[in-house]
């Protein structure tokens, strides 16, 4: 077996977000890191959406990221902290949408180490060094660290050097003259101390840093006062008054004259921190409430008013500042309230009362997914392709998403037509029109027009002739429009004095293509007219006219570039399965360049010219897009000068004829296709994508340009008339998302009812029956409690004691997508497992079985006991009945329907279940697995245990001793996440360092084992203290991201067999295997090409990344492959003739790889 | 080789890097470094850290805090010396 590991969606959960002007323009730009991949986001300050412009992988972790600006400059560059031991310094260069490597130094060794830094960065706000920062103006830099020594501590055996120890806070100067770094200032602060933040200096501010630590923000510099003033706290019946709050982000707003902080708490709430300050001396620190976002691992606050916040968990979001807070009634507290006498501050608690948005407003969200826990490939709906089930989020806040493949689509309006139309167009009126002024609607005997305005409405003094249907509508030259229409060609002079040209008796045109300047007609029997527009403005026959030898079914003329007055190209699509090139030079004019023989007849063409970023300058390749009759989409290269086609790609699109049309999307000259389902060919940061769209068939499409919607498609379905947009452009799969209360663990779906039942289990948090209760204890009665609820998506469920859960079950109805049944655990229950199943006696009954356990704490382990519901599915699957509830003496971390049984992990009991009448019946029992059960796999006979620490265990049931026997481990330790069993013999799996692997039971032990019906065999002498036999281990990978599901499908109907999986953050992505040594061989040596020559950006050797823990194993990393069409024309041609292809032959494997699977 | 040569190349690798080992490591010391250098891999790694984070419902910045913390001491006291 050998892999090939492709992205399909990256994980979009955010760990650093920072804020520059890396284009070197006036826009503020934001940079986040989605620990493997830098992105670079531009938040578009009229509308207030933020875009995607460049999304890079580096095949390393970052850990941390700067801006930084040099003195005088106007333009920030990216300093990158990761774990490759080196710090690097990237530019973005926005003429080529890339990161640019500047500079590179070697420091220290790879991985997140501890002697190795690369955690924490600060930059200098002038430009001139690196590390943790306070703002000095353009004195010596100085650099702030939170320290603490231990060697004290380690040394003293009774603890009272542990006792002693203190968190330092200290200040390192680089003094520029002596380039030379002393350490200047050190005091203790509070050791509940977590966060700096850099206070402005220099003629902005009075310098210094804020010292977050638990309940306190605390002002320090160099011989100033220390001022201290507490964190105000949310007012809470349920408070646990000892629990501390931590400061977990911030972020400084500096404006003309004066500045501020925004500071996060670990519930949400954001603090805007003020410094009244006289000079260089600070009197006085104020905070006060200002608004509750979720919680952020970065913050940034942009000039132009708006704030970004990259959630932990959950989707991004933008907002724009409504108010700055300052003249409302939230209570403001002070340093200065809070000192007493000796200047040690008071140990008191401040409350304030949070309250929605007041200061912010919502602008633009930015999904993610992360984190994911659960997900399943299933066609539950019954449509073309199979949907993504996924459990995403946490607490209030997590949702159930379906995903399906295709680009989202933005209705904007639905118009019924009198009748079902046969064709669309746009027009403008004049060639410096910005935007469409005209729709014309074709029908089978008439023909609409319509005006574009604050309204659509239709008009009839435009010219065109409305009684007949159209072919073709054409702005022409200056100031004309063009109507093609069966009989003649109407020509419309911006003074309406219409010239008409018409059609040889006997003979009607059927098919026209058209450009600004060139019209060529097709009438009956195959023979093409060509006109021009000429220096007058009218439209002049060419004497040359072309018979062709069969029927034209369709035509495309070249796209006119700027400027230009003529092209040379018209594609010419027949019904003997051919498409022809013909010239349309004045000397040669409609004389054949070129010819394809295609395999089915051509429906329809369209020439676009798409830019080709990375070779030189402005470039383009013009390509020639052939939809066919059988439902293919065939795109080819056309050679500028000879004419010639090349490098054909295919694709199958769906059972209708492609019907194709020229757009304009994300920037770029784009094509939209129209089969069974639209697709969309579209040009994004240097890659040509072929998508489908979430959206219903449709007939006929063009382009829609208006001020409302730059990027927009008006369509026919049916008897109506659609204009959409496009907006999230690069995201294959489009979401829709169920809301849910708590965390979902994990999910299973009843095979017949097609119902989901989700179980959600909260940590630290009080179930509703809990809180009520504790509310009444403390004298609320219910209905006070009902007013006072603030929206727990906002602010979160309230926070218990480690060791309370919140924990229940729920069934959703994938359809409609509504809860239909759900049930909370009462008694401190949590649910851990779930698995559906029937038993032996009722074969029909569907029963869900629900692992739980009681009165958990984490650290150290404990229950008070454990739990296996079973419930009965009831009302066609949507709703539980509780059977009955057996108590067992672990937690019961994985359960699953064995041969008319339950088969669950119990702790590290592997048991075997029969349905009782009271409870279950315990009918056998293995306890040959190390450590804790966390999955469980079975077919046949054989069982596949995943262990929490010892990786995969192959076991198989002897029913006629009524005994389980652990035949087979793995030869290494591995901490499983989630596996899954690929064939009889194989299982594939991932551990919770972001490593994947696959291992099988070699097949002469695999008949073995089988053929042993006594056990004998199977049980063997253990070896190495395991089982008697070991696993081959196939492949190994570090995907760099948590695996927590995978699963063997096809995502394409009648596509090859491939394994998905999803990773915590959020990411989707695929193995494929080969097929044959050749491509094996074929992407290796480009996998190895690639690195030597598109060495990862943050520094990081790509082998060593993708071997982190093991060294890679049959796998080839595809995502670096296809770095392989960003490399300069050059480099492509140098790695194409080693391995003696041209470069569209590789950029074609290339594609074809991941056309195979989605 | 000779044994002063490759004594003073371990003394540089100890004073370089914190936990290189030498002939008289103790349990608690080896330990100690085992600890520390898990919890900084902890930090490191985001996706780990956000794992933690959801398990034990705390914020991420909380729950880097307390392993932070965690490395001061993180075998308890040293045990009492018997020579």
């Amino acid at each position: 077996m050998f892999l090939y590991n492709l992205t399909l969606q990256a994980p979009n959960a955010v760990n650093q977000a920072i804020l520059g002007n890396f284009s070197g323009t006036r826009q503020q730009e934001l940079i986040v890191s989605h620990v493997s991949r830098i992105e670079l986001l531009r938040p578009d300050t009229t509308t207030g959406k933020v875009h995607s412009i460049l999304s890079h992988d580096v095949f390393g972790v970052i850990r941390s990221l700067a801006a930084f600006r040099l003195t005088g400059a106007s333009k920030d560059y990216i300093v990158i902290g990761s774990d490759s031991g080196r710090i690097v310094i990237l530019e973005y260069n926005p003429a080529k949408n890339v990161f640019e490597k500047v500079h590179q130094e070697t420091f220290g060794k790879s991985g997140c180490r501890r002697i190795v830094p690369g955690q924490y960065l600060a930059v200098d706000p002038k430009g001139r060094a690196v590390m943790i920062g306070v703002d000095v103006g353009f004195e010596n830099p100085i650099f702030a660290c939170l320290e603490v020594d231990y060697s004290e501590a380690d040394q003293d055996p009774t603890g009272e050097a542990l006792k002693e120890t203190e968190k330092m806070l200290t200040y390192y100067e680089l003094d520029l003259g002596l380039n030379h770094v002393i350490r200047k200032w050190s005091e203790s602060v509070d050791p509940k101390s977590n966060m700096l933040v850099a206070v402005p200096g220099g003629t902005d501010g009075p310098s210094g840093v804020l010292v977050c630590s638990e309940n306190y923000i605390t002002y320090k510099h160099i011989g100033a006062a220390t001022l201290t003033v507490p964190i105000p706290r949310r007012e809470n019946a349920l408070e646990n008054k000892d629990r501390g709050l931590l400061i977990v982000s911030g972020v400084v707003h500096k404006m003309k004259n004066s500045f501020f902080l925004l500071l996060q708490s670990e519930e949400g709430d954001l603090y805007k921190v003020t410094l009244d300050f006289v000079n260089d001396t600070v009197n006085d620190i104020k905070i006060k409430y200002f608004d509750t976002v979720s919680v952020a691992a970065g913050l940034c606050i942009l000039k132009s008013g708006f704030l970004f916040v990259a959630s932990e968990f959950g989707n991004h979001s933008f907002y724009q500042f409504e108010k700055l807070g300052d003249d409302d009634d939230t209570p403001e507290y002070s340093s200065s309230d809070f000192m007493t006498n000796d200047g040690e501050p008071l140990d008191t608690k401040v409350y304030f009362k949070p309250r929605p948005l007041e200061n912010l407003l919502l602008v633009d969200e930015l999904t993610s997914m992360a984190p994911l826990t659960d997900a399943k490939v299933l066609n539950l709906t019954d449509e073309d392709t199979p949907q993504i089930y996924a459990l995403c989020g946490r607490g209030p806040r997590s949702t159930l998403r379906i995903l399906r493949h295709g680009l989202e689509v933005t209705e904007m309006a639905v118009s019924p037509l009198p009748a079902n139309p046969t064709a669309v167009w746009t027009t403008r009126l004049t060639a410096d029109d910005p935007y469409d002024q005209y729709i014309i609607v074709s029908f089978s005997n008439a023909t609409l027009v319509l005006s574009i305005g604050e309204t659509v409405e239709e008009v009839t003094d435009t010219g065109f002739l409305a009684s007949t249907p159209t072919i073709a509508v054409q702005q022409l030259g200056q100031d004309a429009l063009l109507q093609i229409y069966p009989q003649g060609i109407r020509h419309i002079r911006a003074n309406k004095q219409v010239t008409e040209w018409r059609a040889p008796g006997g003979r009607a045109i059927v098919r026209a293509a058209t450009n600004r300047q060139q019209v060529v007609i097709a009438l009956t029997g195959g023979e093409l007219v060509y006109f021009e527009v000429d220096d007058s403005g009218s439209l002049s026959e060419s004497h040359v006219r072309r018979e062709m030898s069969s029927n034209v079914n369709c035509l495309s003329i070249q796209p006119l570039p700027l400027g230009r007055k003529r092209v040379r190209f018209l594609a010419v699509g027949c019904d003997d399965n051919t498409v022809r090139i013909l010239s349309l030079d004045s000397s040669t004019c409609l004389e054949p360049l070129s010819m394809q023989a295609i395999s089915a007849i051509p429906e329809s063409l369209v020439m676009i010219d798409m830019p080709d970023q990375i070779s030189e300058g402005s470039l383009s390749t013009l390509y020639l897009n052939i939809g066919l009759q059988n439902g293919v989409l065939l795109r080819t290269v056309l050679d500028q000068t000879t004419g010639q086609l090349s490098d054909t790609r295919t694709r199958f699109l769906g059972a209708r004829a492609v019907r194709l049309f020229e757009m304009n999307m994300a920037g770029n000259p784009a094509v939209l296709a129209l089969s069974s389902r639209p697709w969309l060919s579209y040009q994004l940061q240097s890659r040509i994508h072929l998508n489908p769209l979430s959206y219903e068939p449709l007939e006929f499409a063009a382009s829609f340009t208006s001020k409302q919607c730059l990027e927009g498609v008006v369509a026919i379905a049916g008897n109506a008339l659609k204009i959409f947009t496009i907006e999230k452009f690069g995201q294959v799969f489009n979401e829709t998302s169920v809301a849910l209360t708590y965390t979902p663990r994990r999910f299973v779906v009843n095979p017949i009812h097609k119902s989901i039942a989700i179980i959600e289990t909260d940590h630290n948090t009080y179930s509703s029956q809990e809180k009520k209760k504790a509310l009444k204890a403390l004298g609320f009665d219910d209905e006070d409690a009902q007013e006072e609820e603030l929206d727990p998506a906002v602010f979160g469920h309230t926070r218990a004691q480690p060791g309370k859960w919140a924990s229940l079950i729920r069934l959703v109805n994938p359809s409609t997508g509504e809860t239909t049944f759900s049930l909370e655990l009462e008694q401190n229950e949590a649910a851990f497992s779930v698995a559906v199943l029937n038993f032996a006696v009722d074969a029909n009954q569907m029963f869900l079985a629900v692992g739980t356990a009681a009165d958990v704490t984490l650290a150290p382990k404990s229950l008070s006991s454990g739990f296996i519901h079973i419930y009965k599915f009831v009302d066609e699957g949507m709703g539980l009945e509780l059977v009955h509830k057996t108590p067992v003496d672990e937690v019961p971390h994985a359960l699953l329907h064995f041969q008319g049984r339950l088969l669950a992990g119990v702790g590290k009991a592997l048991r075997v279940y029969d349905l009782g009448k009271r409870k279950l019946l315990r009918k056998c029992e293995s306890r040959a697995i190390p450590n804790c059960i966390v999955t469980l796999h079975n077919q046949g006979g054989r069982i596949v245990v995943g262990d929490v620490q010892e990786s995969v265990h192959y076991a198989s049931y002897l029913p006629t001793e009524n005994k389980i026997v652990v035949f087979a481990d793995d030869k290494a330790p591995r901490w499983i996440s989630c596996s899954a069993m690929i064939d009889y013999d194989t299982v594939a799996g991932g551990d919770k360092f972001g490593n994947f692997f696959v291992d099988r039971l070699p097949k002469k032990l695999s008949h073995e084992i089988d053929e042993d019906d006594a056990g004998s065999k199977s049980v063997g002498k253990g070896y190495l203290h395991g089982a008697a036999h070991k696993l081959d281990l196939l492949a190994h990978y570090h995907v760099g991201d948590i695996l927590t599901s995978l699963a063997k499908t096809s995502f394409v109907a009648g596509g090859r067999e491939m394994i998905l999986y999803t990773s915590f953050l959020g990411g989707i992505g695929i193995f494929i295997p080969f097929q044959t040594k050749e491509d094996i061989d074929f992407f290796q040596t480009l996998e190895m090409h690639m690195r030597n020559e598109m060495p990862p950006l943050a520094g990081r050797d790509h082998l060593s990344y993708r071997g982190y823990h093991v060294p890679v194993k049959g796998t080839i990393d595809g995502d670096i492959c296809e770095q392989y069409n960003l490399l300069s024309g050059d480099k492509k041609r140098m790695i194409a003739e080693e391995l003696d292809r041209t470069p569209a032959e590789i950029q074609k494997k290339i594609e074809d790889m991941r056309i195979r699977a989605i | 080789m000779d044994r002063a040569n490759l004594n003073s190349q371990l003394e540089h690798l100890q004073s370089k890097y914190v936990g290189t080992g030498h002939a008289d490591t103790s349990k608690y010391e080896w330990g100690v470094n085992q600890a520390r250098d898990t919890y900084a891999s902890y930090i490191g790694h985001y996706p780990m850290l956000s794992y933690f984070a959801l398990a034990e419902n705390e914020s991420i910045a909380r729950v880097k805090f307390n392993i932070t913390e965690k490395m001061l001491q993180p075998c308890g006291p040293p045990p009492e010396r018997t020579d």
